[in-house]
């Protein structure tokens, strides 16, 4: 078996855990086992960056989404409702509307991008990008890397006022 | 081989469902997983294009600032539903209509 076809095999195992872990997510009755389809959703999606040659956003979404938003997320789960409440179900409303409204886009979006002729720069070679991406962020992009600091602070201090008690 | 074209597909799949979860589910923490996805979506779409279509890594940086916005959106909007359960004891978006007029 040649490296192609290996990395194909590969490529399709990661690309079905994904769409089929977020079709878990959405469709799931309950929300615990949606959280967890989630972290299988953010698993395939950093495999996939891991082959699209971007090491270190593979790396950071491990770290960031799996480490970090999820565990937020689970904690929105727990924290909302009562732990002994075991099966902790989520409504859905208007399905069949809803069903038809996301084929149809899914549909328009795949067309017009199997369609589009892109434009052909030439491709990425496989490098290590760390060095590269932290040269770019401390000399052309700059400005935008500190208004997202602080954003990231504004963030912080906001969410703590927003669940914070009121003090009578 | 694979091309750009796959990560488009897989990356409007994960799009549509995301649209799904906000569009049906009545608990705001399973609308803002839907958020995430489509996040996630559009990530995976300005990096192939990185790789395939523009041959620097531009696109990568973009997905950097989208991962920092995406972790700000989940922390501010967790602590919301966390608010909204203090005072109306339910994550139910139906029941979050008091500025109905």
């Amino acid at each position: 078996m040649d490296n192609a076809l290996l990395a194909e095999i590969i490529f399709y195992f990661f690309a079905v855990l994904t769409v089929a872990s977020a079709a878990v997510v959405v469709f799931a009755r309950s929300l615990i086992h949606s959280a967890f389809a989630l972290l299988f959703t953010f698993l395939g999606v950093a495999a996939l960056y891991a082959f699209l040659g971007a090491d270190f956003l593979a790396a950071t979404q491990m770290i960031i989404y799996v480490g970090g938003i999820l565990v937020l997320l689970l904690f929105g789960v727990m924290l909302t409702h009562k732990l002994y409440d075991l099966n902790l179900k989520s409504e859905t409303f208007q399905f069949l509307p809803a069903v038809l409204a996301v084929i149809a886009v899914f549909a328009t979006l795949v067309i017009y991008m199997l369609r589009t002729h892109w434009h052909n720069g030439g491709q990425l070679p496989a490098m290590p990008t760390t060095a590269a991406i932290g040269e770019l962020l401390m000399k052309d992009y700059v400005l935008p890397f500190e208004v997202a600091s602080i954003l990231l602070l504004m963030a912080l201090i906001g969410a703590a006022m927003i669940v914070r008690r009121k003090t009578e | 081989m694979i091309g750009l074209n796959h990560y488009l597909v897989i990356s409007a799949a994960l799009f549509s469902l995301g649209i799904m979860a906000v569009l049906t589910r009545k608990n705001a923490v399973n609308v803002l997983m839907g958020v995430e996805l489509i996040l996630n979506s559009a990530n995976i779409n300005l990096i192939a294009f990185s790789k395939y279509s523009a041959g620097n890594l531009q696109g990568q940086i973009f997905a950097v600032f989208i991962i920092v916005i995406a972790a700000a959106e989940a922390a501010v909007a967790l602590a919301i539903v966390l608010a909204m359960y203090r005072i109306i004891k339910s994550v139910n978006l139906d029941r979050a209509d008091t500025l109905k007029g």
